[in-house]
């Protein structure tokens, strides 16, 4: 009875238990069902979200450059197909075996092992890294047939720049390299296009165009698992090139202009006097740009860096220089226009023995013997010094200096091209007040009549300064970059139309000038000097008669110029030293500017060779061939240039 | 004795037949299926290794369950201490022979399978427990002497789990048998005194755990603290399930599981791949099959005629349910992760061993529940 009541008692206890537990449990189950609520109903697309991101990784792929080509569509900055290797990371075990093996296959140097070590620090473990960027077809093929033995190699075929005329063009094209901090915090495209190994302009129209250069990478999205393999492949946005770039580079005339500088240092500038497009921009010694593209290694820098004629440096546009006599024709020009001289003003030159005097000081003609009595247009022609010491004597520093600065000395000629491109300098009393705290003294002026002195002017601005003059005196702006929307015959209709306009009051004073306008007072005045141009080339006594052209397709117009590099003592002047005979720094830089065809003139050229000696002697006979060239070409660019505009 | 002789006797096989709780069977077979499916897509759906497997013993041990229904509910009952000690000593021969893996010492190389006797021991110890409560006048249990002996019985084994180490099993041989000394009507206020007693001593309890098992408590107030080495089961758990959403990413297309980011999705984290795969309507329908078979095994308990098998029903459907809410309470991050199978979908020989046997003495309750055990 007693067992009875017990387990009545029990049952009823277990009974009360397990509703108490069973009560629990159903609170529990509401606990996780209210959980799976929040994780899968209100929070689902932070979780989906973190599920993507752990699923799909991006790789962008490098956007590939676009090509630069001259005017004639001739290639100049190419895409080449290349060789590389990477080591993918997440599938490689042992990373030192791995790259122990490539390094007995395709044979890297100890430098470049430590640059790979170097880079495997700085990438995360599923990423790739690059083993060799271009590697001969021969290790390639030999990379291929040992392939299954390195874990985690991968041969690419992947694209780099490539520069088919190398020395050729690395002033104009520069070259490029792998971006830098620098260059990314720079350049917003840059930064917005980056991927490891981008290649970016360093320098030249690589550098300033990278803009349109460069392109848009592309996206590759792959399906990854937990270890950062690759599953497979999701999507691909393909990476875009960028837009192709021409020049208005002649291939042709700027090989044959390098050419011309070889062995020498110094710079040969083209250009059409109407469009202002640069044909060619030759400076010598030059080097060749491929070497940048995957580094320059230490032993060729230090040729090139070492080299005492400079070939970094791009003289056409950086390199400063005294004008010499190639100023005269603007002297004389500046003179007449205004009204300080007429051409037939003589003056006596009368050699050595009886130089110019001012105030005691004594100033040379460069012609021993002396020239005699000189008109103005047998001054330029023969290049008398005595005659422009007495013009710029009149004439006065300040008016050289405007009419100078108008027809394009003094400042940069491309502007946005080229970051070194330098200013040079056009003196004036005000400019050496300000500057150098000093009264301008006459003597000065006297030494820039035949561009020595303060002047300093890069040759490309000789070019443009020719270039102007030679199209009648009117306004260009110079271009190295191809505009499709430039329409030539419109400038031609426009610089004809400009000619009959009425001449305002104040035109020489310092103003603007607007593009195709007249930089003249009167016309007269150009002709007259145009016309000694023509003298010093094409008659006896012109100092650059041993280099015309007797065809008359090809006659040119030019003057010479001698820079000093050392003042002349009176020592030097009793020993009258053959070029040969003097030392290499102290010889004189040889100058030339000229224009053809003279009938109808169309291009400009200088010619500089440093410490060439003469300009006639030196710097002309290069102007002969140059010139040749740029008339044979003519016919081919007239035509090409209409095709342009057909496309 | 001659009673319960004579009350064998008038079960016939046609009766016993009839007597089998149909629908317990359902439920078991269907979960059986789900577990089927899931561990097939843990493999991105190929027919191997584990799968195959999974299958061969989840029809091999159906069949013992089925089988060993048949035992006489009285046969469990005096043999219930020989099953624990048998389960005791199986313990012991882990410490000697038992084989390791990863780093924790827990089964014991049977040729076949390796069998884990801590396993064993969550229905050992359901099973003598009954049997010790059965005896016991409602007066008695709380008599210090009645109280100390399953302590005892029950720190015993669980010390053994403890040392492999193996704090998941551990925790739900233990919380099995708290849930029958409960049942049986020890006074709330033990209950009580030892969770206070528990928290009490707590700091303690924590200096003593593995270093692993520190951090994944650790890790469980805040799995950011360590994403990529202990935090990240319970991250990757949590993105599988919460991007399966409402309806899942379909069979055979969850990401998490088969782009390898979901550690362990075999064994504990089954209920995540399968919560991925079929969102939360899935989920919600998976814990409806387990309630339905708690339910199903409280109402067999109910029809017993003797306090063991009711006592034993009623606690082997409250481990059922400690067992299916630590392991999804600790995949969906309510609970730390502390190693607990699902029961039946887990890929795992003797945790299926166990409900098997568990779910045949259930059935036994069930066929011969007019029955009176004693000894």
């Amino acid at each position: 009875m007693i067992k009875r009541t017990s387990n009545l008692d029990k049952n009823k206890t277990i009974n009360r238990r397990l509703f108490i537990l069973g009560s629990a449990k159903v609170g529990l189950l509401g606990l996780i069902t209210s959980r799976l609520y929040n994780l899968q109903i209100s929070e689902k697309t932070k979780y989906e979200t973190l599920s993507d991101n752990n699923r799909f990784r991006e790789w962008k792929t490098p956007p590939k450059r676009g090509v630069i080509t001259d005017f004639y569509n001739n290639i100049i900055a190419d895409n080449k197909r290349v060789y590389q290797v990477y080591l993918s990371l997440d599938e490689t075990k042992d990373f030192n075996s791995s790259i122990f093996k490539l390094k007995n296959i395709i044979g890297l140097t100890n430098d470049e092992l430590s640059k790979i070590y170097e880079k495997k620090q700085k990438i995360k473990p599923w990423d790739s890294i690059l083993v060799s960027e271009n590697l001969s077809w021969e290790k390639f093929s030999k990379l291929n047939l040992y392939l299954h033995e390195i874990e985690g190699a991968k041969p690419v075929l992947s694209t780099s720049r490539y520069y088919p005329y190398s020395n050729d063009l690395v002033h104009i094209i520069g070259y490029v390299g792998e971006a830098s901090a620098d260059d990314i915090t720079k350049n917003k495209k840059i930064e917005e296009n980056f991927v490891p190994g981008l290649k970016v302009g360093k320098i030249g129209i690589e550098n300033s165009t990278d803009q349109i250069l460069i392109g848009n990478y592309g996206i590759k999205r792959f399906e990854v698992n937990s270890s950062g393999k690759k599953i497979r492949e999701i999507s691909y946005k393909k990476e875009t090139q960028g837009e192709n770039l021409r020049t208005t580079i002649d291939i042709e005339v700027q090989r044959l202009a390098q050419k011309l500088l070889d062995n020498k240092a110094g710079s040969i500038c083209a250009m059409d006097i109407f469009s202002g497009e640069i044909i060619a921009l030759a400076s010598s010694p030059t080097y060749d740009p491929n070497k940048f593209t995957y580094g320059i290694n230490k032993k060729d820098w230090n040729e090139i860096k070492n080299n005492k004629l400079k070939p970094l440096v791009n003289k056409s546009i950086a390199g400063l220089y005294s004008p010499g006599s190639t100023i005269k024709p603007l002297v004389a020009l500046a003179a007449l226009e205004y009204g300080i001289i007429n051409p037939k003003l003589k003056v006596k030159c009368k050699g050595h023995d009886h130089p110019y005097e001012l105030y005691g000081q004594k100033y040379h003609c460069w012609k021993k013997d002396g020239h005699g009595i000189m008109s103005l247009r047998n001054a330029i022609k023969q290049s008398c010094d005595i005659y422009f010491y007495e013009v710029a004597r009149l004439l006065g520093v300040d008016r050289l200096s405007i009419i100078a600065k108008r027809y394009g000395l003094g400042s940069k000629v491309l502007e946005n091209i080229f970051p070194e491109e330098k200013k040079g300098l056009v003196p004036s009393a005000k400019w050496k007040k300000q500057v150098l705290e000093q009264s301008w003294y006459l003597g000065e002026t006297v030494i820039t009549g035949i561009g020595q002195g303060y002047i300093q002017t890069t040759p490309l601005q000789l070019c443009f300064m020719t270039a102007q003059l030679a199209n009648g005196g009117f306004k260009i702006k110079p271009n190295i970059i191809y505009n499709n929307n430039f329409n030539y015959d419109e400038i031609l209709l426009k610089i004809q139309s400009e000619k009959n306009k009425p001449i305002e009051e104040n035109v020489l004073q310092e103003r603007n000038i607007n593009l195709y306008e007249k930089l003249y007072k009167n016309p007269k005045n150009i002709k007259i000097v145009l016309d000694a141009m023509y003298g010093s080339t094409n008659e006896q006594f012109g100092t650059s008669f041993k280099s015309r052209h007797k065809d008359k397709k090809y006659t040119y117009a030019g003057k010479t110029g001698t820079s000093q590099v050392k003042r002349i003592t009176e020592k030097d002047r009793e020993l009258d030293l053959d070029t040969s005979e003097i030392e290499y720094k102290n010889r004189d830089h040889a100058l030339f500017v000229a224009f053809a065809p003279y009938n109808k003139p169309k291009y400009a050229i200088s010619v500089l060779v440093e410490h060439g000696g003469s300009g006639s002697k030196a710097a002309a006979p290069l102007a002969n061939k140059l010139i040749k060239k740029i008339i044979d070409r003519d016919k081919d660019r007239e035509i090409n240039r209409k095709e342009l505009k057909n496309i | 004795m001659i009673s319960s002789t004579l009350n064998s006797l008038n079960y016939s096989f046609f009766d016993k037949l009839k007597s089998v709780d149909y629908f317990l069977i359902l439920l078991v077979f269907l979960i059986g299926a789900v577990s089927v499916f899931s561990i097939y897509s843990t493999e991105s759906g190929e027919f191997s290794f584990y799968t195959k497997n999974h299958l061969i013993r989840l029809v091999a041990f159906f069949l013992l369950f089925l089988a060993l229904s048949f035992v006489r509910v009285s046969t469990w009952y005096r043999q219930a201490y020989i099953f624990y000690l048998f389960g005791l000593l199986l313990l012991l021969l882990v410490i000697f022979f038992g084989v390791s893996a990863s780093g924790s010492k827990r089964w014991i190389n049977l040729f076949v399978f390796n069998l884990q006797p801590s396993e064993l021991m969550k229905i050992a110890i359901i099973v003598s427990f009954a049997r010790y409560y059965h005896r016991i006048q409602s007066a008695d249990i709380e008599s210090y002497k009645y109280l100390l002996q399953p302590i005892i019985l029950l720190l015993i084994p669980c010390y053994l789990v403890i040392k492999q180490p193996d704090l998941g099993t551990a925790i739900l041989i233990a919380g099995s048998g708290i849930a029958i000394i409960w049942l049986a009507g020890l006074n709330i206020k033990y209950f009580i005194y030892s969770g206070l007693i528990a928290l009490v001593s707590l700091p303690f309890l924590i200096s003593i755990l593995k270093p692993y098992q520190k951090s994944r408590i650790l890790t469980f107030f805040n799995p950011e603290r360590d994403p990529l080495g202990a935090g990240y089961q319970i991250i990757q758990s949590k993105i599988a399930i919460g991007s399966g959403g409402m309806y899942g990413k379909g069979f055979l297309k969850g990401t998490q599981s088969y782009l390898e980011f979901l550690p362990e999705k075999h064994t504990d984290f089954i209920f995540t791949l399968f919560s991925e795969e079929f969102g939360f309507l899935g989920s919600i329908l998976l814990i409806f099959l387990y309630a339905l078979l708690i339910f199903r095994i409280i109402k067999i308990g109910f029809s017993c005629r003797s306090f063991f098998a009711k006592l034993y029903c009623f606690g082997f459907s409250s481990a059922l349910f400690l067992y299916v809410f630590v392991n999804i309470a600790m995949v969906v991050g309510l609970l730390p992760i502390v190693g607990a199978p699902l029961p039946i979908m887990s890929y795992g020989g003797s945790s299926m061993l166990s409900i098997m046997i568990g779910l045949s003495i259930v059935m036994s309750c069930k066929i011969y529940s007019k029955e009176i055990v004693s000894n």
